[in-house]
C-alpha cells in the first residue's frame, strides 16, 4: 500500500509541475493576469509530494519490502541500516527519484527564499523549474518508476554491490545530486530572464548563492567519490580522467567559471551575455552527466547499467531543454548590451582570462570524454583518451589560470596596476621557489622528468598559497599597521573575501598533494607466509598472522600486519579480504596506518596455496602528502560555504536594501 | 573506476591476483630502462579492462604488455618505436594519448582554437579609452564620493 501511495505522490507531483507551467504560461495573457502566482504554492506542494514519494521508497528499503521491484534488486535483509537507506539513491531508478525530489525542493526554495524577488522574474523562474520537474517527474514516473511492484516478490533480495556499501559512497550521490541539480536553479533563472529580456546587476546577485551552494555540494561530492576510489578500491588512485568522472567534473568547472564571471558582471555591469551563457552550460552538462551515466553507453563503476531506450528518452529531455535555452540565448542575447568598460591591465580582465582559461580546460574535458564516444559512432574506430592527453591540454591550461590568480585577487577594478602588485606579490614568489628548492632537495630518485613535474608543481601550488596570504596581508595591513588595527581589519573583511581566500588557499593545497604524491608514491608487493615482512619507504611492513572474521553481510579474511620504521614500531593495521555470500562477490577492505599528512596503507590480496602453506598477497603503498588531495577540496568547499553566508549575497537582501 | 569489472571479470576468469600490478620481479636492472618501462606502463591500456592503464593493472594480460614492453627496450627500440608496435597489434585503442592524424585533429586543437578565438574577442572587447569622457565633479560630489569609496573599501572583495 506504501509503495503505492508513494508513486500516487510522484504522479501528484508530476500534475502539480505540470499545473505550475499551465499557470505561469496562462498568467502572460490578460484575461488571466494573476494566475501565475499561485505557482509559489504549487512549488512547495509540488516539493511535498515528491518527498512522499521518496519516503515511500525509503520506508520500502528500511523495511526490506521486496514485493517492490526496486528493492529486491537493491537490497538484503542482511545488509546493516545504512546501506539499506542508502540502496534507494544506489539504482538508476531511486537515484533518479532522488534527482526529482532535490529538483523540485530546489523549486520550493526558490520560494521560500525569493521573497525579495521581483515578482514577474520570480514565477518566470518558477515556471522553468516546474517545467524541468516535469520532464524528470515524468521521466521517472513512466520509465523507471522505483516503486513498481514485482510478483512474485522474492523471499530475499538481490543486495547492493558490496562495492558500494561503504560510507563515503552511501553520502556520494546525496551530495552530487545537491550540486547537479542546484545548477537548475541557475539554469532556470538564465532562461527566466532571458525571456524578460531584462538583465541586471541584480540578476547576478541572485543568481551567484545558488551558484555558490551548488558549487560547494559538486565539491564535496566529487572529493567524496574520489576519496572512495582511493581507499575502497586498493589501488591508490583517487582520480582516472574515467568518463564518468568527467561527467561530474565538467559541471563543476562550468560552475567555477560562472561563479568568477557573476562577480565581475555584479560589480561592473560586464560580462553579461557570457555570463548567462555559462549559466545554462552547467546544468546541460549536468544533464549530459546523468543522461551518460544511465545510458549505457559508458561502462564504469558508477554507469547505471540501464536499457538504451531510457537513455533515448533522458538524450530527448536534454535537447529540449537544453536546446530551448540556447536558442532563446541565440535570439536574446544580442540585445543584452553589457556596460562596464575596463582597461586591459585590470581585476575585469583577470577575470575574463580565469574564464577563457577554465572554459578552454572545460573543453579538453568535453572532448576527452566525449570524443572517444563521438568517433566509435562514426568511423567505428576506437581511440582512448587518458592521462597523458589532460597532461598535455587541462594541466597547461588551469596551470596559467594559476599564475593568474593571485594577480587577479590584487588587481584594482577597472584600471590596474601590473607593477605595483608584482611589487606586493614579489615575496610570494620567492617563497614558492624556495617551497620548490626545498621540495626537490627532498625527493628521493629524482629523474628529468619526475623533477619537472614535481618543480612545476610546487611552484604552482606554493604561488596560490602565499599568493593568497599575500592577499590578506595587504588587506589587512599586518606588520605595516598596529597589530590590533591589523585584527580589527581583519574581522571587518567580508565573509566572501575570507571565503574566496580559503577556497584559493584549498585550490594550492589540493594541487601540491596531488603533484607530490602522483609522482613520488611508491609501493611494494609480495607474497608472504606469516612472519614474512616487505619494506617499503623505510618502514618495515610485517604479517603477523590471518584470522576469519565474521562482518554483519559478509566473511572477512584480516590480517594483521605490524609497520616499524628506524624509531620502533609505528602501528598495527588490519586489511581484509570481504566475502559476500548474497552477490558472491569478493571486497578488498584497506587499511590505513595513521600518518599527519602521508597515507601508508595496505591491501590484503588472494591468498597463494604452496606446499609449505599459505601465502598471502600483501601489498604496502606509501602515498606522500596524499591528505592533501582530499584536504585541499574540503578547504575549498569550506570557503565556499563561508561566502554563502556573506550578508550582502543572501537572496532578497539586494531589494530589501532598496526599500530601506 | 573500472576496477570493479576488473574485479568481476577477474572472478569470473579466475585471473584473482587482485590486488597486484608491476611486482617486485619485473623491475628492471638499468634505471633508465625501467623508468622508461614505467612511463609507457602508464600510456598502455589494458585491452581487456575498462579504463585502466596496464601500470595499473592486474590483468595477466597486462602483465604480459609489460614483458612485451621491457623486452622491446632491452632490444634498444625507441619509445615512438614501441608505441607504433603496441599500435599495430591492439589498435589505437590501446594507447591513452591518442596520435594525431586527421580523426583527431579535432580532439588536439580544437582546445588551442577556443583559446585563439577566445582571446582575440578579449582583446576586442570594449577598452578604458573608448570609455566616455565624465565631467568634472563638483567639490561637495567630489566628498560625497571620497566617503561612498572610503566605506566600499573596507567591505569590498
Amino acid at each position: 500500500m506504501i509503495a503505492e501511495l508513494g508513486t500516487f505522490c510522484l504522479g501528484l507531483a508530476f500534475v502539480l509541475c505540470v499545473a505550475q507551467v499551465l499557470l505561469v504560461l496562462a498568467g502572460q495573457f490578460k484575461a488571466c493576469r494573476g494566475v501565475e502566482r499561485f505557482s509559489e504554492g504549487l512549488s512547495l506542494s509540488a516539493a511535498l509530494a515528491a518527498a512522499l514519494a521518496f519516503a515511500a521508497l525509503l520506508y520500502a528499503f528500511v523495511v526490506s519490502d521486496f514485493s517492490v521491484a526496486n528493492v529486491a534488486h537493491n537490497s538484503h535483509t542482511l545488509k546493516p541500516m545504512l546501506y539499506k537507506v542508502s540502496g534507494a539513491w544506489g539504482s538508476h531508478e531511486g537515484s533518479m527519484l532522488l534527482w526529482c525530489v532535490i529538483l523540485l525542493s530546489y523549486g520550493a526554495l526558490i520560494t521560500l527564499f525569493g521573497r525579495g524577488l521581483p515578482e514577474s522574474l520570480k514565477h518566470k523562474v518558477l515556471g522553468v523549474q516546474a517545467l524541468l520537474g516535469a520532464l524528470f517527474a515524468g521521466f521517472t514516473l513512466f520509465s523507471s518508476n522505483p516503486l513498481a511492484r514485482i510478483d512474485p516478490a522474492p523471499f530475499e533480495g538481490h543486495s547492493l554491490n558490496p562495492m558500494l556499501q561503504d560510507p563515503a559512497l552511501a553520502f556520494h550521490p546525496p551530495l552530487l545530486y545537491l550540486g547537479y541539480v542546484g545548477l537548475s536553479v541557475v539554469f532556470s533563472f538564465a532562461v527566466a530572464a532571458l525571456i524578460e529580456g531584462r538583465l541586471d546587476r541584480s540578476w547576478a546577485r541572485w543568481v551567484r548563492p545558488w551558484t555558490l551552494a551548488a558549487w560547494v555540494f559538486l565539491t564535496l561530492g566529487i572529493a567524496l567519490g574520489s576519496f572512495w576510489a582511493y581507499y575502497e578500491l586498493g589501488w591508490g588512485g583517487w582520480w582516472f580522467w574515467d568518463p564518468v568522472e568527467n561527467a561530474s567534473f565538467m559541471p563543476w568547472l562550468a560552475a567555477t567559471a560562472l561563479l568568477h564571471s557573476a562577480i565581475v558582471m555584479e560589480k561592473r555591469d560586464a560580462l553579461k551575455s557570457w555570463t548567462v551563457f555559462l549559466a545554462l552550460l552547467a546544468f546541460t552538462f549536468s544533464m549530459m552527466g546523468a543522461f551518460l551515466v544511465r545510458s549505457g553507453v559508458l561502462t564504469s563503476v558508477h554507469a547505471f547499467a540501464v536499457d538504451p531506450q531510457r537513455g533515448i528518452l533522458l538524450l530527448v529531455i536534454l535537447f529540449i531543454t537544453a536546446g530551448a535555452g540556447f536558442t532563446l540565448y541565440a535570439l536574446r542575447a544580442g540585445s543584452l548590451n553589457s556596460g562596464g568598460v575596463f582597461a586591459n591591465v585590470s581585476r575585469e580582465s583577470a577575470l575574463v582570462l580565469n574564464n577563457l582559461l577554465i572554459f578552454v580546460a572545460l573543453t579538453t574535458v568535453c572532448l576527452g570524454t566525449l570524443y572517444p564516444l563521438l568517433m566509435e559512432a562514426v568511423t567505428g574506430q576506437a581511440i582512448s583518451v587518458g592521462e597523458p592527453y589532460y597532461v598535455l591540454s587541462f594541466v597547461p591550461a588551469m596551470g596559467v589560470a594559476m599564475v593568474l590568480l593571485p594577480f587577479a585577487g590584487l588587481m584594482a577594478w577597472k584600471r590596474g596596476n601590473l607593477k605595483g602588485v608584482w611589487k606586493q606579490l614579489v615575496g610570494a614568489a620567492g617563497l614558492s621557489v624556495l617551497l620548490a628548492i626545498i621540495g626537490l632537495a627532498l625527493t628521493r630518485d629524482l629523474t628529468a622528468l619526475k623533477g619537472l613535474s614535481l618543480g612545476i608543481g610546487f611552484l604552482l601550488g606554493g604561488w596560490v598559497v602565499f599568493g593568497s596570504v599575500q592577499m590578506l596581508m595587504e588587506r589587512t595591513q599586518v606588520f605595516k599597521i598596529p597589530a590590533k588595527d591589523a585584527w580589527k581589519r581583519f574581522k571587518a573583511l567580508p565573509l566572501a573575501t575570507h571565503g574566496m581566500l580559503l577556497a584559493h588557499i584549498g585550490l594550492g593545497v589540493f594541487v601540491l598533494g596531488a603533484v607530490v604524491e602522483t609522482n613520488t608514491r611508491l609501493s611494494a608487493v609480495d607474497n608472504l607466509r606469516i612472519g614474512e615482512q616487505i619494506t617499503v619507504a623505510g618502514y618495515q611492513v610485517t604479517l603477523k598472522d590471518v584470522n576469519q572474521v565474521p562482518g554483519p553481510n559478509y566473511d572477512a579474511d584480516q590480517a594483521v600486519i605490524t609497520v616499524r620504521n628506524a624509531g620502533g614500531q609505528v602501528c598495527e593495521a588490519r586489511p581484509e579480504r570481504r566475502f559476500y555470500a548474497a552477490s558472491s562477490s569478493v571486497t578488498t577492505e584497506v587499511a590505513l596506518c595513521f600518518r599527519p599528512v602521508d597515507d601508508l596503507y595496505f591491501v590484503l590480496g588472494e591468498p597463494v596455496m604452496t606446499p609449505e602453506g599459505a601465502r598471502w598477497q600483501v601489498r604496502a603503498l606509501y602515498h606522500p602528502l596524499a591528505r592533501l588531495v582530499f584536504f585541499g577540496p574540503l578547504l575549498m568547499a569550506l570557503g565556499g560555504t563561508l561566502s554563502l553566508f556573506d550578508r550582502r549575497l543572501r537572496l532578497g537582501v539586494a531589494a530589501k536594501g532598496k526599500k530601506a | 573506476m573500472s576496477r570493479k569489472i576488473l574485479i568481476l571479470l577477474a572472478m569470473i576468469f579466475g585471473l584473482t591476483q587482485i590486488a597486484s600490478a608491476v611486482l617486485p620481479s619485473e623491475v628492471m636492472r638499468d634505471p633508465d630502462q625501467d623508468a622508461r618501462a614505467r612511463m609507457l606502463y602508464r600510456e598502455v591500456r589494458c585491452v581487456v579492462c575498462q579504463n585502466e592503464n596496464i601500470a595499473g593493472s592486474s590483468a595477466d594480460i597486462a602483465a604480459d604488455m609489460r614483458r612485451d614492453i621491457r623486452l622491446h627496450i632491452r632490444e634498444g627500440l625507441s619509445d615512438a618505436d614501441i608505441r607504433q608496435t603496441l599500435r599495430d597489434r591492439y589498435g589505437d585503442y590501446v594507447l591513452f594519448r591518442p596520435a594525431l592524424n586527421p580523426a583527431t585533429l579535432a580532439l588536439w586543437f580544437l582546445p588551442v582554437t577556443v583559446l585563439i578565438i577566445g582571446g582575440v574577442i578579449f582583446l576586442r572587447l570594449p577598452r578604458k579609452a573608448t570609455a566616455v569622457d565624465v565631467a568634472e565633479l563638483s567639490a561637495e560630489e567630489r566628498a560625497r564620493l571620497d566617503k561612498l569609496l572610503e566605506d566600499d573599501n573596507n567591505r569590498s572583495s
